[in-house]
Formats: C-alpha cells, sequence, structure tokens
C-alpha cells in the first residue's frame, strides 16, 4: 500500500514538474508526427508492392505499428527515464540518497521519474491502432481485448525487467549509454511482425530483448491470432523474468559499494 | 627587450604554396589524432556500430521476404541484390556520419566556437580532416561486421574492377557531400536555438529521397523524379549502387561528377551562410 502511494506522490511531482516546459508539448507534437507519418510512408511503400507481409494484411500490420508507438511512448515516459536517472545516479555517486530511505529500494529507483508529454505516443499510438482496427474485417471480440490488456500488460513488466538489469550492470560498467543507443534500435524491430525475422533474430528479440513480447503479441491478440499457449509463455516468462530480475538488483546492490556523493 | 618583428616579403605564389603545405599539415595531423583517440574508444565505438546494424536488417529481412513471397524479386530486384544493398549500406551510413548540423548548437552553447574561432584555420577544416580520420577506424571495424552479415544473409555481389575503385572514390564522396549539407544546416544555430525541428525534418527526408529507406526504384515514380534534382542520393543510393548494381562506366563517371558537384554547391552555401554567420556571432566568455 505505502508502494502505490510513493509512486502516485513521485507521479505527480513529475507531473507538475513537466508542465512547466509547456513548449516540450509542442516539440513532442512535432516529433511524434513526423515519426508517424514516416511509419505510415513505409506501409504504404511496402503494401504498394504487395497484398500481405507473412500472412498480415496492411490494416493488421497498422495495428502492430500502432502498438508499437504505444509501448515505445510508455517505455520512454516511464520506464527509460526512471533507469537512465539510474545509470548517472550510479556513476555521480547519488544513488545513496535512495538507497537510504525507508521504503523498497528497486521500486523507489523504477518510479522517480516521469515524462508527461510522452502522453502524446500513447494517444496517437491508441488512435493508430483503432484506425487499424475498423478496417480489419473480423473485428474483435471481448476475449481478444482481454488478451490485448494482459499481453500488453506483460509486455511492458518484460521491458521494464530487461532495462533494470540493463542498469543494475552499471554497478560493474560505467559507460552503459551505448547500450541505451543500441535498445532504442532494437526496438524499432517491433514495427513488423517478429514472425518474418530469421530464426536466431527471432528468438533475440523476443528473449533476449523482449520486443516480441511486448508488441507483436499484444498484436496478435488484437487480430485474433493470440492462442492461449502463447499468451500463457509470456505470463511464464514475464513472472521467471522479474523473479530473475529482483535477485540481480539484489546481487548487484550487495556489491555495490557506494561511491559516496 | 624587445624585438623588432621583421616582415620576410615572400612572392604570392610561394605564400599560396606555403599556405596549401600546412593546411596538408593540418589534416594530416588531425586525421592522425582522431585515429589515435577513437581505437581508445573500440568498445564505444563497436556498440554503437551494432546499434546501428537493427535498421538495415529490419529494412533487409522485410523486403526480402517480399521478394520471397513474389517468387524471388520485387520490381526485378532480387533477395540476393537486397541483401548486398543493405550489407553495403552499412558502410555507406557509417561513411555518412559527420559533424552534424544539431552539434552546432552545442558549439555556440558551451563557447567552444570561440577556442575554435582564435585558430587560423576555419573550424570546417578541422571537422573534415577529424571525422575522415575516424573514418579509418570505422572501416577498419566494419570488416568483421561486414562478414558475419555476409554469412548470415547471403548477398548476390560480384563488381568489376572499375566499379570497385568508383566505389572506394564514391564513399568518400559521399562523406564529403553530406559534410557540406550538415555544416551549411547547422549555420542555423546562430539564428535561433530551435533548430531541432528543422533538423528532425532534414533527416525524415533525406530518409525518403537518399535511398537509406529502400533503393531508389522502389518508391513511386514521382518520388524518383524528385530525388533526381536533389543531393541526397549522391550521399547514398549511388555510392552503394556503384558496388551492388550494374551501372555502366558513363553513369559511373556522371556519378561522380554529381558528387563533385554537390559538394561544391554545398561548398558555396556553407561560405555564404558563414560569413553571414560569423558576423552576428558574440560571445561571452568560453
Amino acid at each position: 500500500m505505502n508502494a502505490l502511494r510513493v509512486t502516485w506522490l513521485f507521479f505527480k511531482i513529475g507531473v507538475l514538474n513537466e508542465l512547466q516546459y509547456r513548449v516540450n508539448f509542442v516539440v513532442q507534437l512535432f516529433q511524434s508526427a513526423i515519426a508517424l507519418a514516416v511509419g505510415l510512408v513505409v506501409l504504404a511503400l511496402v503494401y504498394s508492392h504487395t497484398d500481405e507481409l507473412n500472412g498480415w494484411s496492411q490494416p493488421e500490420l497498422l495495428c502492430v505499428l500502432g502498438v508499437q508507438i504505444l509501448m515505445g511512448g510508455a517505455i520512454k515516459m516511464y520506464i527509460q527515464p526512471n533507469m537512465t536517472r539510474l545509470i548517472d545516479d550510479v556513476r555521480e555517486g547519488k544513488l545513496d540518497y535512495a538507497l537510504t530511505k525507508p521504503e523498497d529500494s528497486q521500486m523507489l529507483v523504477s518510479v522517480r521519474e516521469v515524462r508527461i508529454w510522452q502522453v502524446v505516443d500513447l494517444v496517437s499510438g491508441s488512435i493508430v491502432v483503432a484506425v487499424g482496427l475498423s478496417e480489419v474485417s473480423a473485428g474483435v471480440g471481448a476475449l481478444d481485448a482481454l488478451g490485448f490488456g494482459v499481453a500488453l500488460l506483460l509486455g511492458g513488466v518484460m521491458i521494464y525487467c530487461f532495462w533494470l538489469v540493463i542498469a543494475t550492470a552499471a554497478f560493474w560498467v560505467v559507460n552503459m549509454w551505448t547500450v541505451v543507443e543500441l535498445f532504442d534500435g532494437v526496438f524499432q524491430t517491433g514495427r513488423w511482425p517478429v514472425g518474418i525475422y530469421p530464426g536466431w533474430l527471432r528468438y533475440s528479440v523476443t528473449f533476449l530483448v523482449p520486443v516480441a513480447f511486448a508488441v507483436t503479441v499484444p498484436a496478435e491478440a488484437l487480430t485474433s491470432r493470440l492462442d492461449w499457449q502463447t499468451l500463457a509463455l509470456a505470463v511464464g516468462f514475464a513472472l521467471v523474468l522479474f523473479g530473475a530480475t529482483r535477485w540481480f538488483w539484489r546481487f548487484g546492490l550487495r556489491n555495490y559499494t557506494g561511491a559516496s556523493a | 627587450m624587445s624585438v623588432q618583428p621583421t616582415a620576410i616579403e615572400l612572392p604570392a605564389e610561394l605564400r599560396e604554396s606555403g599556405r596549401l603545405r600546412s593546411l596538408v599539415a593540418l589534416y594530416l595531423a588531425t586525421m592522425r589524432m582522431a585515429i589515435q583517440e577513437q581505437f581508445q574508444y573500440r568498445a564505444a565505438n563497436y556498440f554503437y556500430m551494432l546499434g546501428m546494424v537493427a535498421e538495415p536488417v529490419i529494412y533487409l529481412v522485410v523486403w526480402t521476404t517480399i521478394a520471397e513471397q513474389q517468387g524471388g524479386s520485387v520490381q526485378g530486384l532480387s533477395a540476393g541484390y537486397f541483401a548486398a544493398y543493405y550489407i553495403v549500406w552499412t558502410l555507406v551510413r557509417n561513411m555518412n556520419i559527420v559533424f552534424g548540423a544539431p552539434y552546432w548548437e552545442h558549439r555556440i552553447r558551451e563557447g567552444e566556437l570561440n577556442k575554435d574561432l582564435l585558430r587560423p584555420v576555419l573550424p570546417l577544416h578541422y571537422d573534415i580532416a577529424y571525422f575522415a580520420g575516424w573514418k579509418f577506424v570505422v572501416i577498419l571495424f566494419w570488416i568483421p561486421l561486414a562478414v558475419g552479415l555476409s554469412l548470415v544473409f547471403d548477398p548476390t555481389l560480384d563488381p568489376r574492377a572499375f566499379e570497385i575503385v568508383v566505389f572506394a572514390v564514391a564513399i568518400w564522396g559521399a562523406y564529403l557531400l553530406r559534410t557540406m549539407l550538415q555544416e551549411s544546416l547547422g549555420m542555423l544555430c546562430f539564428w535561433t536555438t530551435r533548430g531541432a525541428a528543422i533538423f528532425d525534418l532534414y533527416m525524415t527526408t533525406e530518409l525518403l529521397l537518399s535511398g537509406r529507406l529502400v533503393p531508389l526504384p522502389l518508391m513511386p515514380d514521382w518520388v524518383q523524379d524528385i530525388a533526381q534534382f536533389l543531393p541526397f542520393q549522391y550521399a547514398f543510393f549511388f555510392p552503394i549502387e556503384s558496388l551492388v548494381g550494374d551501372l555502366s562506366n558513363a553513369e559511373l563517371l556522371r556519378g561522380l561528377a554529381a558528387q563533385i558537384l554537390w559538394i561544391l554547391i554545398g561548398l558555396a552555401i556553407f561560405r555564404f551562410l558563414w560569413r553571414r554567420a560569423i558576423k552576428r556571432y558574440s560571445a561571452v566568455g568560453g
């Protein structure tokens, strides 16, 4: 209960902080519009040469694009800022401030930052999904919608775990910035259903960097292709990953001697 | 005790040749320094390169999938062609990384420009030389990457000797061309602190019209027509195509000529903007 209260408090402070910089909203709007336009142009280009890509029609791939934008927005809003701050804090010796607080340290380092203007991507991603769905002939059942919600949540948890493992590695390796760049590149694989990639790459973006669970699986739910085995795998993998991440965080902390602030 | 400065009058052509010689010395020294400096950051350089590979691999997989669905080719371009195109793409993209327009903002804001202005040569010379030196490190690191990608994706590549020569020249042409474009664009930072929006627009235009996204023949005809009259494709599509495609000797030479033309136009624009920019520049500290 206390954890929720602390999270809410940090969220409120973060929002108030960001609301000071209103021009950033316009900047975000502009950047999101450009990114979306490029995404749509690429889709149009691909479907001007083919009717379906690996069994996915254009409206269905529009859903994939929408989910990718949505998930990308959530990552940049909440997960990435907290994790990059963690990396920075370790390097600058400021992490001690968080560790000395009487709350669970993992929870604390995960909720301190929020980039509220990324809400633009959440909205535009949702719109793209809605437009895509309106053109998918089959329609969405209640079960599909439920599967989508669950899969999206699980995907978010897995991406969070991935990031925390990377950020925790900052206890040993100072320069983790390059990994941040690496993630941005790899996350773009989510633009396309993971099935089109060759095996080694498919497994990498499923289990190594869980982009497939975060984007393709929710999109599969929306387009009625998700079977219960995949969803069960997602649940199992998310649980295992979360447990392993928590263990790794504690292991990292035990080995962390602090640089003093 | 004071020393009276003595002016030695040299004949004009001797002074010119001296200037050129010291400029060459500056380039060589800066390049050597860049190579040593960047070689120290091996891991960072490699991670950066690996991150960049995601982009062409995605394009490559998408177009290969489409080609295979349609019995082996899209618009006459085979899966092997796409593999070769996007593997060579990685080298050309690496050559394309230059002193970027957004860094002019940093240079001005942090006062680094003040120090640069005290030097007897333009910052442009220093930028060209530094990044050119860096390229040698990049090319060296790129080789294992290219071997790996070739093993995985099976490219079709059998260039003639002349094509290889043109390619070796064209990647440096691409480097200089993109340098001129980015440095000219960077001059915007002398007038506004919100250049980012324009840089975004520029990158998007370049993405679509240069061949970075797809080989230009896949674009609708009207897009190809527009691209003809713009410099972007000579820094991307042309160098790649010179090695991967089968252009005639005349087309290859015409491509190189177009590169030179656009480099000169870029240089003229840069000089025009630079003169005006530096006049309105004023700085505190640094």
